[in-house]
């Protein structure tokens, strides 16, 4: 017993810090991802000439909070034909995955719950990846033919992109040399050059796979609202409901996260090692700057007291975090902090870009159909990405031969690139010919 | 009721025969034709008399006309025009035929509509009507049989797949059961729904008491 | 009895589904079934192998409601029937009536009624065009569409003070004469509505995944359309070149030119073709009609009580939807003996089965959206 004690407190103590954060996270995250929800749906609602949500808060910034509030609140509905246990289990299964792949993040240098895991991406990775588990088995488990359909929809599309995502991130890793994230970031660091630069196709596979993984638009098959009224999720509400979007948005995040360490560079501003460009280095307090400055703008415009108050409120949090943000750079006090504070902020500065994508491709694009889906799996991206990774090993290997580092690699990986892009294009399209036209025929059509 | 003349008409040659007489006797000899002054147009069945002795309904007889009778004979109970639109009555029986003839021999390949009358107090109560229409000439034409309640009606959905449905409305508002029809239930209405809507004898007072009563055991207010 | 073969062959219908295939049921409470349509699918996998349309949950027995209604009465029911054509059904209304009556609306009150009929086909394609899209999932359009659908319902308040049932057409022409700045107004919003148009296309037609979902899906030969009874933009884009405003045209149609697009193959990119080219040639139309509009009365002399003489007539115009045709028999009374409207949508639906066969559940969505039914027409 006293043992047991021993071994707790030691743990404890050592681990205090990641314990913490990993509270953290689970706390804050919901928020953050309520907020995501908020940027997505005024994104959204800016694209189509709209204003988005207004009501709750000024312009609508309460929004997620209410949206919380209704989903906890609403009645919980578990299906008589449910099979009750799974019923329960899915959705923390799927939220759980996503949660737990958050920890093996890095988000900037200083920042990191799992502390230096050797295999960093491939825990990310392979956690993210149980969240399927929760869709299928919600999807089984709601005994409704919907849920069915887009359960069995999910599985077969994460397996088929999982695939290709894997042989994309095998790229990056080619250049890394190591699955440690850090390692990973660092590396990208002495070759000062981000690996996406290197290998655009993987990095474009990776970029099509992870939408394909967190079943977004356009292949949000499993939840096609239009056809399968919301698939895996329809017979879920409430706060379970609630559970699968967390875990969706998380998701997106997680893999967000992941191309922007592998592909772009982690928490390195752009050019990390090219000396004249420091001055990128100013970019993020002026960003703030200006957003701060733009809210005191539009503050005499809102029409009532609240919203020019909160606008202020806005700008100053603007202003102060364009502070934070530049004191290590001006304070030689809080020097050492210098590297933390900007790489976070590139970091979550890329990983925002890479997700605003993914909003971008979901309100302009139609959905594609399922077998369409899949055929440009298994006929395009998983050929590409296998190719890719074959050529670009060559092309390191050829690199290495000539001494090439850095940019110059470019030289040997670009052409690479190229002829994997080309060859797949060509299996493609002799897969497209080749292909019976499928007669849809039917006998007794009338009948 | 008064209004029933064109029945006793082509009677005189009651079975169907296509005589080798028609081609020759084209413009003249109309069964129907002969009715034209001394008969009330054909139209009006309810219990208010005709006022108007404007002749709004007026025997039609084209070439089409003269074709069909040449080939069905008696068949062609009748042909009108009102209104500058063409109306053939035919027998009930033979409608699926005509169609036929009038789909693959006169071109009108689009069935715009099928539907059905209920005229209560005539004999033979139920009109199916056929609103047929030709691309090939640009023309319309109005075909009906005329059925009485039970008898059965060919149906013409082998010969324009629309009529499917449409029989099936009808039936489902008039009753009239077409023979031949590959799934011949209620479309609009519940399977188990009694009596026929659109039929004027139809009392929706009595279906709303019946239905409270059976459904919610409680005495209707209506 | 007529009812026992109906149970039977149900029956029958029933059994015949094996166990390895899974009997879908979409509606009638569905986001894509556009109301309250329901259909059973039988599929293999996601392959539909038989279809079944249920409709009737918006029945509302219009027929016969106009039996127990006099002429005048009755007018505002058919709007109700396409809600988002109002005005189209009431102009077929009107007009099947006036040629019961043998009377003709003035020339004034015709091109009026054009006009509006126009901008309404406009309105219905609007609306068809953001839900199709939105069905194969494009979450944008339908904004983009409803913004330019408001403003020409806008016009329709201005004219008439409703919206959507507008009940703007009277027996014999009109009842309100145009508003000092119709004719502006519609200048207006066909001056802005061309660069629109292109935005939408911009968005779909070019667009790979529109074409995969599009082309090849629900093929409609011309010989299965005409069939199938098809009309309107379902027939057109089989590649039949028939239009009623041009064919027997009523309203002034006439008096105007424009073109009627027809598709080739009869797929659903085709039908989307049809309908987009349908709403440019629509608002030329608009533009034709407000540059001479005649003066004149608005309303023919047909009295205050209806009573057509005794006879019937069947009068079809080319709604946004298809032939909408109305057969009206009249007994010498005020009200109509027989009220049979012969719905677009209704007919259209029929196709669906055979449109689906062979087809994946995601095309199920995008078949029905193409077809362009409204459930307040099919089930009236």
């Amino acid at each position: 017993m006293q043992a047991v004690t021993q071994a707790t407190l030691e743990f404890v103590k050592q681990y205090w810090a990641p314990l913490v954060c990993g509270l953290v996270i689970v706390g804050v995250l919901p928020l953050i991802v309520g907020y995501v929800v908020l940027v997505e749906r005024k994104i959204m609602a800016d694209m189509q000439a709209r204003l988005g949500p207004m009501r709750v808060g000024p312009h609508g910034l309460l929004q997620p909070i209410a949206d919380a509030v209704k989903l906890l609140i609403k009645e919980d509905i578990i299906p008589e034909d449910a099979d009750k246990l799974v019923f329960w289990l899915a959705p923390v299964l799927s939220v759980a995955a996503a949660l737990l792949a958050i920890a093996g993040l890095a988000i900037g240098p200083a920042f990191q719950i799992a502390k230096d895991v050797n295999i960093g991406i491939l825990f990310v990775v392979g956690v993210s990846a149980m969240g399927i588990f929760g869709i299928v088995l919600g999807g089984w488990a709601s005994n409704s033919h919907y849920s069915l359909i887009g359960a069995l929809r999910s599985s077969a599309q994460l397996v088929s992109y999982e695939t290709a995502a894997g042989m994309a991130l095998v790229c990056g890793l080619l250049f890394a040399g190591s699955l440690n994230i850090t390692s990973i970031v660092q590396a990208q660091y002495d070759q000062g050059v981000w690996f996406g630069l290197l290998a655009p196709v993987a990095f474009f596979t990776y970029l099509v796979a992870s939408i394909a993984e967190t079943n977004r638009a356009p292949f949000d098959l499993p939840e096609a609202e239009s056809e399968l009224v919301a698939g895996y999720m329809t017979e879920f509400s409430g706060f379970r409901w609630s559970l699968y979007f967390l875990a969706e948005y998380t998701n997106m995040i997680v893999v967000a996260s992941v191309a922007t360490t592998l592909f772009l560079g982690g928490w390195l501003r752009p050019f990390p090692r090219t000396t004249w460009l420091s001055f990128i280095d100013f970019f993020p307090p002026l960003l703030m700057v200006g957003i701060g400055v733009y809210c005191l703008m539009r503050t005499p415009k809102q029409p009532v007291r609240v919203q020019q108050t909160f606008m202020l409120a806005v700008a100053g949090l603007c202003f102060a975090v364009a502070l934070v943000l530049v004191a290590p750079m001006l304070v030689p006090a809080v020097k050492p902090l210098h590297d933390g504070i900007l790489g976070a902020f590139w970091f979550i500065f890329k990983v925002s870009l890479y997700i605003y994508f993914f909003m971008w491709l979901r309100f302009t694009l139609p959905r594609y159909r399922f077998d369409q889906l899949m055929r440009l799996g298994w006929h395009f991206l998983i050929p590409l990405s296998i190719i890719n990774v074959l050529l670009i090993g060559i092309a390191m290997i050829v690199g290495t031969y000539f001494h090439l580092q850095g940019w110059s690699l470019l030289l040997t990986t670009s052409p690479a690139s190229i002829i994997a892009l080309i060859i797949a294009l060509f299996i493609l399209a002799t897969e497209q010919k080749s292909e019976p036209q499928k007669s849809s025929a039917a006998p007794d059509s009338y009948a | 009721m008064a209004d029933e003349p064109k029945e006793k008409q082509p009677s005189p040659v009651p079975a169907g025969d296509k005589p080798a007489s028609s081609p020759a006797a084209i413009p003249p000899p109309k069964p129907a034709a002969a009715a034209p002054t001394g008969v009330t147009p054909p139209r009006p069945a309810v219990p208010v008399p005709p006022k108007p002795p404007v002749q709004l309904q007026t025997p039609l007889n084209n070439e089409l006309v003269g074709r069909i009778r040449a080939k069905f004979g008696p068949v062609l109970v009748e042909a009108i025009e009102d209104r500058k639109q063409a109306i053939l009555t035919v027998e009930c029986g033979k409608l699926a035929e005509v169609a036929q003839y009038l789909r693959d021999e006169e071109k009108f390949d689009l069935l715009s509509d099928l539907t059905a009358v209920d005229w209560p107090k005539r004999e033979k109560r139920l009109d199916v009507v056929l609103n047929l229409y030709s691309f090939a000439k640009n023309e319309r034409l109005r075909v009906k049989a005329r059925a009485a309640d039970g008898e059965q009606v060919p149906s013409v959905a082998g010969v324009w797949p629309t009529a499917n449905w449409l029989e099936r409305e009808a039936f489902d508002m008039f009753g009239i059961v077409f023979t031949g029809h590959p799934n011949l239930t209620r479309i609009l209405l519940p399977d188990e729904w009694q009596g026929y809507p659109l039929r004027k004898d139809y009392d929706i007072i009595e279906q709303d008491t019946s239905w409270v009563k059976d459904n919610l055991g409680i005495e209707s207010g209506q | 009895m007529a009812m026992d073969t109906t149970t039977d062959s149900r029956d029958k219908q029933q059994t015949l589904l094996g166990a390895d295939e899974l009997v879908l049921n979409m509606g009638p409470q569905h986001p894509s079934t556009h109301g309250v349509l329901r259909v059973k699918l039988k599929l293999d996998g996601e392959r539909v192998i038989g279809s079944e349309c249920m409709i009737g949950y918006l029945h509302r027995g219009v027929e016969k409601i106009a039996e127990h209604r006099t002429y005048q009465q009755f007018a505002p029911y058919v709007d109700r029937m396409d809600y988002v054509a109002a005005v189209s059904n009431g102009l077929g209304y009107c007009e099947a009536i006036e040629k019961l009556l043998m009377v003709e609306a003035p020339p004034r009150a015709k091109v009026i009624r054009t006009i509006l009929t126009e901008l309404q086909r406009i309105a219905s394609h609007l609306l068809w065009l953001g839900t199709h899209a939105l069905d194969i999932g494009a979450l944008t359009p339908l904004f983009y569409c409803f913004r330019e659908r408001e403003e020409i319902l806008k016009i329709f308040e201005k004219y008439c003070g409703a919206r959507l049932t507008t009940h703007a057409f009277r027996i014999g022409g009109l009842q309100y004469d145009a508003y000092d700045t119709l004719e502006k107004d519609v200048e207006r919003f066909c001056k802005a509505f061309e660069p629109r148009i292109k935005d939408y296309e911009d968005l779909l037609t070019q667009n790979r995944i529109w074409l995969g979902r599009t082309k090849g899906v629900g093929i409609l030969t011309a010989a299965d359309a005409i069939a199938l009874g098809a009309t309107g933009p379902v027939l057109r884009a089989s590649g039949v070149k028939w239009d009623i405003r041009k064919a027997m045209p009523y309203a002034a149609y006439d008096q105007y030119k424009f073109e009627i697009p027809v598709g080739s193959t009869g797929d659903t990119y085709d039908r989307y073709m049809v309908r987009m080219e349908e709403m440019r040639q629509s608002r030329l139309i608009c533009l034709q009609a407000i540059e001479n509009i005649p003066t004149g009365p608005i309303l023919a002399k047909v009295g205050k009580v209806l009573k057509p003489p005794p006879g019937e007539v069947y009068h079809a115009i080319e709604a946004p939807k298809g032939e909408l045709g109305y057969y009206v028999i009249s007994d010498g009374t005020v009200q109509p003996y027989r009220v049979r409207i012969r719905p677009p949508s209704f007919v259209n639906l029929q196709a669906f089965d055979k449109m689906a066969r062979g087809h994946l559940v995601a095309d199920v969505v995008a078949i029905i959206g193409t077809l362009d039914i409204v459930l307040g027409e099919v089930d009236r």
